[in-house]
């Protein structure tokens, strides 16, 4: 089977610092990916560098085969909660709708065709009754699962997303994880920024330890040892895993 | 029509065009770009001045569009060279006027330009500039340009709704599903340029910067739908110019100046008595909830 | 030279020591993240200077410079009062005090002008500055208030540093930062109230922007910014000045705005800690260092194979 995501010697700088260096691995379709490493190691700036939204200043990237601007439409993101204004003047159902835009194309307006897609969306993440909700509204974590169903529309095969679980109750993350494993059974490709090293065996299948360059990238049941730990957060680990 | 009428009618214009294109300034969080633009469109129009040594409308529109551009360009670039965006918006803009108040005091004076018009516009001359117009007779020429830009301004409005405001809410997913951020940014700019001068010429900058940012922000505490809001922050801009106008007339005073001080008087009622983001409403809502906990 | 008359050196001397009192305070602005905020204070301060001179009657620089603390210090404390209270954002916030001002300051400056008096007062001034129509007694007492804030930012030198570079660490020292804002906004104003005669409402804010940048482009360290800071706001005070006396009736502040950006060009450029060039010099020899090190690995392997 063909790889659904190629990253070859991938280096970004921010300003004069280089963040990420020579980054290179490879992610096969009907997989659930978690991206985790300590603060700082670049995580979203692997994502946002991987999808252009940050300058590289080396290496490629293949979505399916394709280049980036190839394979746009068959992949989807959803970027950190907190990089968007959520007192904007729009609800729920709108927000769901933006994921639409693409694919219903300039000079055209949203149809009802397109708003049931979203409300279907909406039923997904169990938020239907906040359709008209204007956002800041919402708790974190139904804002977050609205961020998800903006993400489900867009029906990609490819999906990158950005700490969802970073402050969501318990009830949002069950349901955002059970809909990243229909996904994931669906056949479509998960990545995944991570906060969490508790959960990481429970809900992933690979993970990629990330400082900076990649450390390890695997199974998570041959990567996700104490040894490759170690390598990646050094001596703060001892900390993180007492507090398991 | 009357002379009163077409002073109306302009700055009714006036405030329909900077209601509109204001909602997506603040939305954006470029306020104070709009500040920048509306002093350094004044360089545009002087260089435009001495080059062809006339003050078309064109021509003007031409230099405006340029300056603006270059504002932009500029601010984006020393931002990116690591000055903070506050400081960068602050170097280029105060730079780009002094270059343009200089230029008039040295080389323009008192020809046709003078700065204090730019700041402060001279509504009452509007009704004495007028051209003849097949069909409609003789229109003063700052009502037909300001009717030009505000076909210009619904038009790309309308045409790309939903991309000015999903790239106003979230750029980055915008940026994600192949919208063209950057492109749209620039477009955004260019109107903020060409509502700027076509306001400028008839009202000043500095009541372009008070019709741009005071009545969007008075419709945001009014309602959480954008089309609301771009409704609302129109009829505010109409509602300032109207009662500005009769403000000056009864204390013979500036009317832009008055102008202004009635979107202030508006924006302070909305900011007071606002449903649910006014201010009683909140202290309201807060003083309920406190309640609500004792019990 | 005959415009280096005994007055002319007192002008000299005061906008000296405004660009140099601009310059420190506008390094606080600059960690402060509220560089703008200068912008809309002076545009605010203009209401202010016209209620004073209204007030009083004739041209009175200490009433008019109370009127511009007073409305500058209202136009604070509404900006702070829509953010906090409302979804306002803080730029709206901005825009919305110093254009309604302004315009206020544009009612009362026609209404000023046609009191007894006040069409020769030379009220047009404030708006774009003019150094040259400062009297004797004014430059004293701008003199005095302009060595009061440079003497004010040394004195707490220390505090700044921490309330700046870590506020909730400096509230655990036991510092007050709320006295520290007030402070910091007491100097803003003051700066205003300084320069609006020589530079105007509209250009002043450019006296405490550009400086502060410009400085650094040259170091990292706090204290070298203050210095340096202050010398580049002092030299674009007294260039600009000196440069608007070579003809009749120019006015001052867009030429001290002037001398200041070409320091910042010079700074953007061969500024010693993050100018452009030492930063095309460091990507350049990053480059030849990585294509060394690729050399070397192929050497390696080639050698391996």
């Amino acid at each position: 089977m063909d790889a659904a995501i190629v990253v070859n010697h991938l280096s970004a700088a921010y300003r004069k610092n280089e963040v990420l260096s020579e980054i290179s691995f490879k992610v096969m379709p009907g997989t659930l990916t978690c991206i985790v490493g300590p603060n700082g190691a670049g995580k979203s700036t692997l994502i946002k560098t991987m999808l252009e939204l940050h300058p590289r200043t080396t290496g490629e990237v293949s979505f399916l085969g394709q280049s980036y601007r190839r394979a746009k439409t068959k992949i989807g993101y959803v970027p950190q909660r907190g990089s968007v204004d959520w007192d904007f003047p729009t609800n729920a159902l709108d927000v769901v709708l933006m994921g639409l835009y693409g694919r219903i194309g300039w000079l055209k307006r949203p149809r009802k065709s397109h708003r049931d897609q979203a409300m279907e969306a909406l039923r997904v993440m169990g938020m239907e009754q906040y359709a008209d909700r204007q956002i800041s509204q919402l708790s974190g974590g139904q804002q977050q699962r609205v961020f998800l169903a903006r993400a489900l529309v867009q029906d990609a095969e490819i999906y990158f997303l950005d700490e969802p679980l970073a402050g969501v109750d318990a009830a949002t993350e069950r349901i955002i994880m059970d809909t990243l494993q229909q996904l994931k059974m669906k056949g479509r490709t998960v990545m995944v920024v991570h906060h969490d090293l508790q959960t990481v065996e429970d809900y992933f299948d690979h993970v990629l330890l990330l400082n900076r360059t990649v450390i390890a990238h695997g199974a998570t049941a041959d990567t996700f040892t104490d040894h490759q730990l170690h390598r990646t957060y050094g001596g703060a680990l001892r900390w993180m895993r007492e507090k398991v | 029509m009357s002379y009163t009428a077409w002073i109306l009618l302009a700055a009714s214009l006036v405030g329909v065009s900077c209601g509109l294109v204001g909602v997506l300034l603040i939305l954006r969080r470029m306020a104070m770009m709009a500040d920048a633009i509306s002093h350094t469109v004044l360089l545009g129009i002087v260089v435009a001045y001495l080059v062809t040594l006339q003050l078309s409308g064109i021509h003007m529109f031409i230099g405006a569009v340029v300056a603006g551009l270059l504002t932009a360009v500029l601010v984006q670039w020393f931002h990116q060279l690591g000055v903070q965006q506050e400081a960068s918006i602050g170097i280029v803009f105060t730079t780009l006027f002094a270059i343009g108040v200089i230029l008039i005091a040295t080389k323009a004076g008192n020809a046709h330009l003078d700065v204090q018009h730019s700041l402060m516009g001279e509504i009452t001359f509007i009704p004495w500039n007028k051209v003849l117009l097949p069909l409609v007779g003789e229109v003063p020429k700052a009502v037909v340009s300001l009717v030009i830009v505000l076909i210009v301004i619904l038009t790309v409005l309308l045409l790309f709704y939903k991309e000015w405001k999903l790239t106003s809410f979230d750029a980055v997913f915008a940026a994600s599903i192949g919208i063209p951020v950057t492109l749209m940014h620039y477009v955004f700019m260019s109107l903020v340029s060409i509502t700027s001068v076509a306001a400028f010429d008839a009202v000043g900058a500095i009541l372009v910067i008070a019709m741009l940012i005071t009545p969007a922000s008075a419709a945001y505490l009014w309602t959480d739908k954008l089309s609301i809001m771009l409704v609302l922050s129109s009829i505010f801009g109409i509602i300032s110019a109207f009662s500005g106008y009769y403000m000056a007339v009864l204390l013979d005073t500036s009317i832009s100046g008055a102008m202004a001080l009635a979107t202030g008087i508006i924006f302070l009622i909305s900011f007071i008595g606002a449903p649910r983001h006014g201010v009683i409403a909140k202290h309201r809502r807060g003083h309920a909830k406190s309640t609500a906990t004792i019990n | 030279m005959n415009f280096l008359s005994y007055n002319a050196q007192w002008v000299l001397l005061s906008t000296l020591l405004l660009g140099m009192a601009a310059g420190v305070v506008g390094v606080l602005s600059y960690w402060k993240r509220q560089s703008l905020m200068s912008d809309t204070l002076s545009h605010a301060a203009l209401p202010g200077v016209v209620l004073g001179f209204i007030a009083v009657g004739t041209k009175q620089l200490p009433a008019m410079l109370i009127g511009a603390a007073i409305s500058a210090l209202i136009g604070a404390w509404l900006v702070l009062w829509i953010r906090s209270s409302s979804r306002v954002k803080e730029d709206a916030a901005m825009g919305i005090v110093l254009s309604v001002f302004f315009g206020l300051g544009i009612m009362l400056l026609t209404y000023a002008n046609r009191m007894p008096g006040g069409g020769q007062s030379g009220l047009d001034n404030f708006i774009f500055g003019q150094a040259a129509s400062m009297v004797r007694s004014d430059v004293m007492l701008l003199t005095i208030l302009a060595i009061s804030v440079i003497f004010l930012v040394y004195l707490f030198f220390k505090e700044w540093k921490l309330a700046l570079f870590d506020p909730s660490y400096a509230q655990g020292l036991g510092l007050s930062v709320k006295s520290m804002n007030i402070l910091y906004t007491s100097l803003l104003v003051l700066v205003i109230v300084i320069g609006i005669q020589a530079v105007g409402v509209i250009l002043i804010a450019a006296l405490m922007i550009i400086p502060a940048v410009s400085a650094r482009y040259w170091t990292d360290s706090f204290g070298r910014m203050l210095v340096l800071s202050a010398i580049f706001g002092g030299g674009a005070g007294v260039c600009g000045t000196l440069l608007s006396t070579l003809g009749k009736g120019w006015p001052t502040g867009p030429f001290i705005v002037v001398a200041a950006a070409a320091m910042f060009v010079i700074s953007l450029l061969l500024g010693t800690s993050k100018g452009l060039l030492v930063i095309l010099y460091q990507r350049k020899r990053a480059q030849l260092k990585r294509q060394n090190t690729i050399l070397a690995e192929q050497a390696v392997e080639g050698g391996r194979g």
